[in-house]
């Protein structure tokens, strides 16, 4: 049981840690400001929610777990509404329209 | 290990590139960065409250000065050319640092191997103060004089701050105010988000008496999300001359000093607490400092009152 829950984060989090490595490719490679907020929210959501899954199955209890996924609900409300500010600077009719 | 090396490499790497950026603002990035890697390597260090002020204080908080102050600076003109500093000048600033540098790396071979530590003596006598974590006595009970004084240094940074505004500003709300729309998305998050910080930073506030947490990184969290407010056009900032205000900010260091006066009456020391009444008078000292710590900080960020530019 615990080798099966053992394979299962390894997955989970390298599957993680690739979508935080395509998002800083993004990040660094993409030619405007929006295509580089959308990799970098990619990595932010997606990434971060493959680790927190990766690490739900080693939490020791159930409280621990919560924590876990309240981080990641955090992260996502932080990076969602970040972003939607700095785009709204940098979109090209301006910041106000 | 391999871990530790790397991230030490990184580090130095974050700040050397911090102190070569060119931008103010690509140099503030920078710095944010290290404080967040260096919060990490307090993290591998096993010092889990350095860790927590590291990020919140010395990342989060000063990251935010940082840039507020570089936004201002950004607003006024390059300094005339006699204000730069000459070729001299920047030589020997460089040969001083180089100096120092140097004599730092010579003293630490030097130091004791292992280092003189009174922990022992802290882990004994924890039980007398009727807290859980070590840190945390430290701060409020062994060294509270050192806690004293740093609250005391933080309102007169606040006070300098305030100092430096034109009379003018002097009956304006602190601090700029960014969305006017209560639709706008940091009025979502501002709504959204607050409730959550409030809780977490009492949380830590409160666990910090037997766990990693405390006052400081519990305050840095609530001024954290009363500035959040105060942008989202949430509420509305005080102006300085606002009494409760003004009382909020003397009250924390006031119940210190006055707790720590009457050490002298009850056990004949300054800042002793009587045995049995430790925790309770810890608990009390530390609310309103609490509350101070965080006015004081969210109200250094806001920083002068800032005229509509539009």
């Amino acid at each position: 049981m615990s080798l099966v829950l053992n394979v299962l984060s390894v997955l989970a989090v390298c599957a993680g840690g690739f979508f935080f490595l395509a998002g800083t490719v993004g990040l660094l490679r993409f030619p405007d400001p929006l295509c580089r907020l959308h990799a970098l929210t990619k990595a932010d959501n997606l990434g971060l929610g493959l680790v927190v899954l990766g690490l739900l199955f080693q939490a020791a209890n159930p409280l621990a777990a919560l924590k876990l996924v309240a981080v990641w609900l955090l992260a996502l409300l932080a990076g969602a509404t970040v972003a939607q500010l700095i785009a709204h600077l940098a979109r090209p009719s301006g910041p106000r329209a | 290990m391999a871990f530790d090396i790397g991230l030490t490499f990184l580090v130095l790497g974050v700040a050397a590139w911090t102190i070569a950026a060119r931008e103010t603002f690509a140099a503030v990035v920078g710095f944010v960065a290290y404080g967040l890697l260096l919060a990490l390597i307090w993290v591998r260090l096993a010092a889990p409250d350095v860790a927590l002020t590291e990020a919140a204080l010395g990342s989060g908080l000063t990251g935010g000065l940082l840039i507020g102050a570089g936004s201002r600076l950004r607003v006024s003109q390059s300094p005339p050319a006699e204000e730069t500093p000459g070729v001299a000048l920047k030589t020997a600033a460089a040969v001083l640092c180089i100096l120092i540098s140097a004599g730092l790396a010579a003293i630490v071979p030097l130091l004791p191997d292992p280092a003189p530590t009174l922990a022992p003596q802290v882990a004994a006598n924890i039980a007398a103060t009727g807290l859980g974590n070590p840190v945390t006595a430290v701060l409020m009970a062994y060294r509270a004089i050192d806690t004293l004084l740093e609250i005391v240094v933080l309102l007169l940074a606040l006070v300098g701050v305030w100092s430096l505004m034109p009379d003018s500003d002097w009956g304006l709300p602190l601090g700029s105010r960014v969305a006017d729309d209560p639709d706008s998305v940091l009025t979502f998050i501002a709504q959204l988000l607050i409730p959550v910080g409030i809780l977490v930073g009492i949380h830590i506030f409160w666990v910090g008496s037997i766990a990693p947490g405390g006052e400081f990184q519990g305050a840095t969290i609530l001024a954290a999300m009363w500035i959040l407010a105060s942008m989202a056009g949430l509420v509305d900032a005080p102006a300085v001359t606002r009494r409760w205000l003004r009382l909020v900010l003397v009250i924390g260091p006031a119940v210190f000093l006055a707790i720590g006066l009457a050490g002298f009456a009850l056990t004949g020391a300054f800042l002793a607490y009587p045995e049995s009444h430790a925790k309770l008078l810890i608990l009390i000292i530390e609310i309103p400092l609490t509350l101070a710590i965080a006015a004081t900080l969210a109200l250094l960020v806001a920083g002068p009152p800032k005229r509509a530019q539009r």
